[in-house]
Parts: C-alpha cells; sequence; structure tokens
C-alpha cells in the first residue's frame, strides 16, 4: 500500500486561465492591458496618418518662430517680435497672477462668509446663505463674461475725466481711476534703485528679477525671523516664571522699522496714473479682463470656500469647546488651541482642491480676452501656426504640471496632520 | 378644633408666557439684537436689503416688453417719464432663440415632447415610491427616442440601433443555456458589435426604403440655446454614472494593471480644464480617428464632456466605496457571493447612497460646465448672448440678458440641489438623532 503525500501533478489545461482563480487575474490584466494597447495604437496610428495627409508631421519648431501678436496684459516685457514660446511663457506667468490673486481673495471672502453664515443674526445669516445659493447655482462663465460686460458698460470713459466739469473722478486721493478700460492704480517706484539681475540670457523664457524688490523681501524675512526669536524667548520665560514680559512693540518694531529704513535708501515712491490726451498715462494698467476675471473667480469660488468653513466649523462638536472651557481657557484660547487646529483639518484638503478648480477656471480667461496660458498657447499661437496637436498637448502637460504640484502640497499637508492613531 | 387648609382642587390656567420670551418681540431680541454688535450687523445688512431693494423693483416693473431695441426702450421709458428701468424687449423678442437656437420654429414641438418625456422617463428613476415600476420599460426606451425627436432622420436608425441590444441579449441567452457563462457575455458583445458596426445601418435603410417613416431631420448647427445645455447635459449625466462606477472599482480593484489605468486616466482629466478637453473636441478628435471620418461637433463634445464628469464621478464614488466598513466586503464574501454580485447587492446600493450629495453636486458642475461650449463656437445661450450684444439694436445690453440666463441655470441647479435634499432625507435608513 502506498500513501501519497502529494497530490497528484495536474495538467495545466488553457481552460484554467480562465477558471481557476489563481491565473485568472493575470489573464483578465493581459486583456485588458492588450485592449489599452491596441485602442492606443489605433489612436495614435490613425493620427499618424491624418497628419500625414495634412502635411503636418508633429514638430515643436513653431514654438522658436516669432508670435506676431501682442500682449497687453504683462508681467515681462515682451513684443510681437518674441517667439510663440515666449509668448506662452507670459500666458503661463499671467494664470499664475490670476490664480494667485483669486485665490488670496476667495479664501477672505470665503471664510467671512463663511462665518457670518453661522452667525446668531438671523438677517445676516439669510445674507450670506442668499449670496452662496445665487453665485454656486449659476455657471462661472456666465459670472466672468457678466463681470466683463457690467465694467464696460456702467464704468466711465477715460474721457469723462476730463475738463472743468467732468462727470466722473479718481478716488482715493486723486490716485485710483476706475474706467471702462481698467483700473488705474499707482505703480511702486525706486529712485536709488539697484536695477535688475537678468535670468536666462536672450533665450524665450529669460526674465528680469529686481534687486530692489529682492532686498525689501530679504529684509521682511529677517524682520520675520528676529520676531519670531523674541516670541520664543517670551515663551521660555513664560514657562519658567509664569509671567510673559510684554513684547509686541518690540516684534512690530524689528518687522517695520528696517523695512522702511529700506524703503527709504531706495528712495520709495509711487508713481500715480495721469490722465493726458484720452487716457491715462503712467501708474499701473489693470486691464478690465484681469478684474472681470479675478473679481468673478473670486467671488463664485468664495461661495464654495464659504461652505466648506461652515462645515468644517460644525464638524468639531461641542464637547471640544466644553473639554476646553472644563480646562479653565479662556473662549479666545478656546477658539485657537482647541477649534481651529482641529477645524483646519478638516478644511484645508476641500480648501486646496478649490484652489486647484479655481486655477483651472482661470482657463476661461479666453472668453474675456485674458491672455493667459489658454489665450495664448491655446488660443492665438494654435489658430495661427495650425499646430492644434502640439498646442493641446503642452496645454495639458503645463495644467497638469500645475495640478500635480498643488496636489503634492494638499499630500504632504494631509500627511503632516494625520491623527496618529495607535 | 379643626385645623382648616386650603387645598386646591382644580389645576389652574397657565399663565402666559412673559413677552421677553416668545412673541415677536423676543424673536427680534434673540435674532436680530442680542447685543451692540449684532444690532450694528443687523442694522447695516437691513439698510443694504432695502438699498436693493428700492433700486431694483422699480428698475424690474418696467413696461418695456414691446420694445424693439435698446433706444426704442428708453423712449419708451421717457414717455411713462422714468429715468430708468429693464428693456425686456430683448428678452421678450429673442427668447425663443435663448431656449431653442436655431432650431426651426415650426419644429419646437420636437424638443418641448422630449423634455416632456424626458420628465416622464426620470419620474420613475427620481421618484420611485410615488410612480408605477412599470414606466421603467419607458424609461429603457428613452435613450432611443430622445436622439430620434431632437436630430429627426429616420424612425429606423434608432430602432436598429436598439435591436443591437437584442441581438447581443439573444446570443447571450443562447450561448448561456448551452453552459458556458463567459462564452455567453463574450460572443453576445461581439455579436452587437457586428450588428452596430456592419449590419444595422443597411438594414436600417432596407427597411426605410420599404416602409418610409421618421422626422424632418435636423442639423447639429441649428441647436442651441437651453436646449443644447439640457442635452448635452443631460445625456453627459446619463452617461457618466455607469462610467464613473466601472472607474471607481477599476480604481479600488486589486487587478494592478486595471488599477494604475484607471487612476492615470481619472488623475490626467481631472488634472486638466475641460475647455482644453473641448479644444480636443473640436479640433484633435477628427484627427484620432480613421481618415475620412468627420462626425458630429456636438456628439464629440459629448463624449468629451462624459469623460470628464466621468472622473469626476469616479472620485465621488470611491469616496463612498472607502466610506464602506470593511465588514461589508468581508460579510458579503462569506455569503458567497462573487465579486460582482456582492458589488451589485451589498457594495453599491451602500456606496452610492453615501455618495448621493456628491454625485449631485457632480451633476450640477456638469450642467454648468456646459456654458463652456461657448467658447469652442456652440451656440449655448452665452454664445447666443454674445451674438445678441453684437446685435446694433441691442448693443449695450447687460443686466436684463444676463440676469435672465442666470436666472434659468438657477432654476434648474437649486432643483437639483433640493432634489438631493429629498433624496437624503427619503434614504435615511439609519438612526436619526
Amino acid at each position: 500500500m502506498t500513501t501519497l503525500t502529494d497530490p497528484p501533478k495536474e495538467q495545466f489545461r488553457l481552460s484554467m486561465l480562465l477558471y481557476d482563480t489563481r491565473y485568472r487575474s493575470a489573464t483578465l490584466q493581459v486583456i485588458a492591458l492588450m485592449g489599452f494597447m491596441l485602442l492606443a495604437g489605433w489612436i495614435i496610428s490613425n493620427t499618424a496618418n491624418n497628419l500625414q495627409e495634412l502635411g503636418k508631421p508633429i514638430d515643436f519648431g513653431f514654438l522658436q518662430e516669432p508670435a506676431s501678436y501682442d500682449i497687453n496684459q504683462r508681467l515681462l516685457e515682451y513684443t510681437s517680435r518674441d517667439t510663440h514660446l515666449r509668448a506662452a511663457f507670459i500666458g503661463f506667468l499671467n494664470t499664475i497672477v490670476v490664480a494667485v490673486l483669486g485665490c488670496l481673495t476667495a479664501t477672505i471672502l470665503g471664510v467671512i462668509i463663511g462665518i457670518l453664515r453661522l452667525s446668531r443674526n438671523w438677517l445676516v445669516a439669510r445674507l450670506m446663505t442668499a449670496y452662496v445659493e445665487a453665485f454656486r447655482n449659476v455657471p462661472v462663465l456666465l459670472w466672468i463674461v457678466f463681470t466683463m460686460a457690467i465694467l464696460i458698460e456702467t464704468l466711465p470713459a477715460p474721457r469723462a475725466f476730463r475738463g472743468d466739469n467732468a462727470t466722473a473722478s479718481m478716488v482715493l486721493g486723486d490716485s485710483v481711476a476706475f474706467t471702462n478700460r481698467g483700473v488705474y492704480i499707482p505703480e511702486p517706484l525706486f529712485s536709488n534703485s539697484l536695477g535688475n539681475v537678468h535670468l536666462f540670457g536672450e533665450t524665450s523664457l529669460r526674465f528680469d528679477v529686481s534687486l530692489d524688490l529682492l532686498l525689501i523681501v530679504a529684509v521682511l524675512g529677517l524682520g520675520l525671523w528676529v520676531s519670531r526669536l523674541i516670541r520664543r524667548r517670551a515663551d521660555r520665560i513664560q514657562e519658567e516664571t509664569g509671567d510673559r514680559p510684554v513684547t509686541w512693540y518690540l516684534r512690530l518694531g524689528v518687522i517695520i522699522l528696517p523695512t522702511v529704513a529700506v524703503l527709504w535708501y531706495l528712495g520709495f515712491h509711487l508713481g500715480y496714473p495721469e490722465l493726458k490726451g484720452f487716457n491715462f498715462k503712467g501708474g499701473t494698467h489693470l486691464r478690465n479682463s484681469l478684474i472681470a476675471l479675478w473679481l468673478a473667480l473670486s467671488l463664485y469660488t468664495a461661495s464654495f470656500i464659504a461652505e466648506i468653513v461652515r462645515a468644517g466649523i460644525l464638524a468639531i462638536s461641542h464637547g471640544q469647546t466644553e473639554a476646553a472651557a472644563a480646562l479653565g481657557l479662556r473662549p479666545q484660547k478656546i477658539m485657537r488651541l482647541v477649534i481651529l487646529p482641529q477645524a483646519l483639518r478638516v478644511i484645508i484638503p476641500p480648501l486646496i482642491s478649490q484652489f486647484l478648480n479655481l486655477t483651472k477656471n482661470s482657463s476661461l480667461a479666453i472668453a474675456v480676452g485674458y491672455m493667459d496660458i489658454t489665450g495664448t498657447l491655446g488660443g492665438i499661437t494654435m489658430n495661427q501656426t495650425g499646430r492644434e496637436l502640439e498646442s493641446v498637448l503642452l496645454l495639458m502637460l503645463i495644467y497638469l504640471l500645475i495640478s500635480l504640484s498643488i496636489s503634492a502640497v494638499m499630500n504632504w499637508y494631509n500627511e503632516s496632520v494625520k491623527l496618529r492613531e495607535r | 378644633m379643626t385645623q382648616k387648609a386650603f387645598v386646591r382642587t382644580e389645576m389652574l390656567p397657565p399663565r402666559e408666557a412673559p413677552s421677553s420670551v416668545i412673541g415677536p418681540r423676543a424673536w427680534l431680541r434673540e435674532n436680530l439684537f442680542s447685543n451692540w454688535f449684532h444690532s450694528i450687523l443687523t442694522i447695516l445688512s437691513g439698510a443694504f436689503v432695502l438699498l436693493v431693494l428700492i433700486e431694483t423693483i422699480p428698475w424690474l416693473l418696467s413696461p418695456t416688453w414691446d420694445g424693439t431695441s435698446l433706444n426704442n426702450c428708453r423712449e419708451i421709458l421717457a414717455e411713462a417719464g422714468r429715468d430708468g428701468g429693464a428693456c425686456w424687449g430683448v428678452i421678450s423678442e429673442r427668447w425663443p432663440q435663448l431656449m431653442f437656437g436655431f432650431y426651426p420654429s415650426e419644429l419646437y414641438w420636437r424638443p418641448i415632447l422630449a423634455f416632456i418625456l424626458l420628465a416622464v422617463a426620470l419620474a420613475p428613476v427620481l421618484f420611485s415610491d410615488k410612480v408605477p415600476g412599470k414606466l421603467l420599460y419607458f424609461t429603457a426606451a428613452y435613450p432611443f427616442i430622445f436622439p430620434w425627436l431632437l436630430w429627426g432622420g429616420s424612425v429606423w436608425t434608432p430602432i436598429m440601433v436598439a435591436a443591437g441590444f437584442g441581438v447581443g441579449w439573444g446570443i447571450y441567452a443562447v450561448v448561456d443555456r448551452a453552459g458556458n457563462s463567459l462564452l455567453a457575455v463574450i460572443l453576445g458583445i461581439v455579436a452587437a458589435l457586428v450588428w452596430w458596426l456592419f449590419l444595422a445601418s443597411p438594414v436600417a435603410d432596407t427597411v426605410n426604403a420599404i416602409i418610409p417613416l421618421g422626422l424632418e431631420a435636423v442639423e447639429s448647427r441649428k441647436f442651441g440655446g437651453f436646449m443644447l445645455s439640457i442635452t448635452i447635459g443631460v445625456v453627459a449625466i446619463a452617461a457618466s454614472l455607469p462610467l464613473g462606477i466601472v472607474l471607481a472599482l477599476g480604481r479600488q480593484s486589486d487587478l494592478m494593471i486595471v488599477k494604475y489605468l484607471s487612476v492615470w486616466f481619472i488623475e490626467f482629466i481631472r488634472g486638466v480644464p475641460l475647455i482644453t478637453l473641448l479644444f480636443v473636441a473640436s479640433t484633435l478628435l477628427n484627427i484620432f480617428m480613421p481618415p475620412g471620418t468627420d462626425f458630429d461637433i456636438i456628439l464629440r463634445v459629448l463624449i468629451m464632456v462624459t469623460l470628464f464628469a466621468s472622473a469626476y464621478m469616479a472620485e465621488v464614488i470611491r469616496g463612498g466605496l472607502a466610506a464602506l466598513p470593511k465588514g461589508q466586503y468581508e460579510g458579503a464574501a462569506s455569503l458567497g457571493l462573487n465579486y460582482w454580485q456582492s458589488q451589485r447587492l451589498i457594495i453599491m446600493p451602500q456606496a452610492l447612497k453615501i455618495s448621493i450629495p456628491g454625485i449631485v453636486s457632480t451633476f450640477i458642475g456638469v450642467f454648468k460646465d456646459t456654458t463652456l461650449v461657448s467658447i469652442i463656437g456652440l451656440l449655448d445661450p452665452l454664445g447666443l448672448s454674445n451674438a445678441i450684444r453684437a446685435n446694433a439694436a441691442w448693443n449695450g445690453i447687460v443686466w436684463e440678458l444676463y440676469g435672465f440666463i442666470a436666472l434659468l441655470f438657477f432654476i434648474f441647479t437649486f432643483s437639483m440641489s433640493r432634489y438631493s435634499m429629498y433624496l437624503e432625507q427619503k434614504l435615511h435608513t439609519g438612526h436619526r438623532r
């Protein structure tokens, strides 16, 4: 009699690929991969054939050709003789400008509205509810075009500012002018300027960094650092003795005094816009397109941020407040030490995804003629050169990079505030 | 000596609560003037509301419904002795256009009927407890009726497309009875594909030659206005939900390749703005197809908007899947259910219920995003508004036109969000506190 220690070796059969759970998932994956590759291959070969027929094989050389169109709202110098790549770069910076401005104002507005919506005051809470519902239930593109139309149609023309009986006047001590061509605000000027640093030579990505600005930022940063040191010292003294030295004037002083000194040394003054002929000269000209886009995006996104803030505050149970009060904390400290840190954990991730949405929505600039990356690369450059495939690919790549870097920040934040359990 | 104590034998009527606790005065005190800060806030916001009402109500009540141009409106207002007011002429003249675009006016009954039938088809889905379930058959047929009513053409085309499902199902049933279920699925799909790609259109043409039955065809470029927004919105919403479920399952799947394909797709679509995808629809999609293909611009837009919406939908549903406790999966497995059975019977009903608010807000987002098609030249309400404002008669009109469009969008999206609240209430089967 023999005993079997091993089960009989099974012959591999083809049907086992489908019916044996050991192989089934591998088979399905291979099928899925093959299906995907077939689809991708089909699309790529179609594209290659079609482009061959049209006589324009994929070529990014067009980026080095002169763009020959103007960009009126820009951060860096640019002329129509510059290349398409330069135009795209200027557009990219414009996207960043409107995204940063929009995120800032949307956050400020959204936090205020979100808190006011929780107010015990019936009228204020209702008003804020009306605001939120009105803004988030209407398409953002409509808000952008609407704002643009209002700016153009209702603000006075520059000529209304002229003459002895002008129908319009500048505000804030004759320093800011709201016209239907845009808003003119004072610009910062330095009479003892240190000049600029040129980066990237003469390439399309060249840009100048103002040394004045660098110096101011450096001094300000130093001031903030010293101020933090002073606070740390005060904390230490409080830990040891129980008394907290009064430091607010010192902390304010080390920030403000050096900055003022540097500004004075650089000869800082403001250049005011002035009416010359039919238009304003001098100052910084914010075009209507930028204002409309900025305003509409911030107002629209603020309504979403308000809801996020409200939900975040409501998410913290009342027991937390009561427990903190039982420990003897004062209401202000309860807010700062107990409620806010927990609420922020709930608020920040959706807030950052709203920033992401705002940045992506800024591509609607093309509807009002603000020259962001979509307006330059995906708009005029694409139409002029007929390089649709290359332009759209680049455009998507740039937006993907922006989105991925914002999500990377979000993941890093989530990781750093994650509840450490067990 | 008897001591008498006073004992009351009947209850006294309860006294009125003091006026500082109930009544309008207390309400005002509690909700509007609880302290000096709130009092100031109340007065400021009350003044703001009053100011807005004083400015807008006379403006809204302006007798200009017959105005033929902006100047004409101003004349009417001047005759009436008013110094300002809305010019409603633009709405009364252009509202059919804002609703239907350049759709032939004698055929307006078709989109109207299509949208009424849409409501009928949606009823068993939206209000399943109040409507007879038999209506679901109509809902299943509706995807074929809808395009036929809007675009017109031969009645046999949608019927033959629908027949493809019948063919696939028939083959599946036959082979399945023979005992091989996996082969049955594959053969069923192949049969349906063969039918659609090679047989459907010749058969439809033949039948049409024998029994010509159909509606007058309307080209896509005549579509416009809210009809276009609703068409794109409804199709993208309806198609993105199943696609989103598949993508979410793919992302949660154990199969590594399937998982990574889903992740890449979702992250790519969510990382780029919709407008770049619409550029793909308007310029590139024809290049991706075999040479000589030129399919309809609305169809191309529908494809891209659906893909866009499905990526967002997938993330919402993934959130619902992740929120389910692991015990649910294990419980389903211990009952002996296979993957699809446990998804269908245990996981999805709960996951979808959790994600209703997210799903509806994605729907609302998609509906709002349909306005972006105006940038690639389709005439949705926004595209039409540009055309109207470029018209010499209405040059300079702002508030009336955009206010009207905004109001219509508001009505749609607001009712969607209210419906989601109703649905949450209805499906809330847990313990209510």
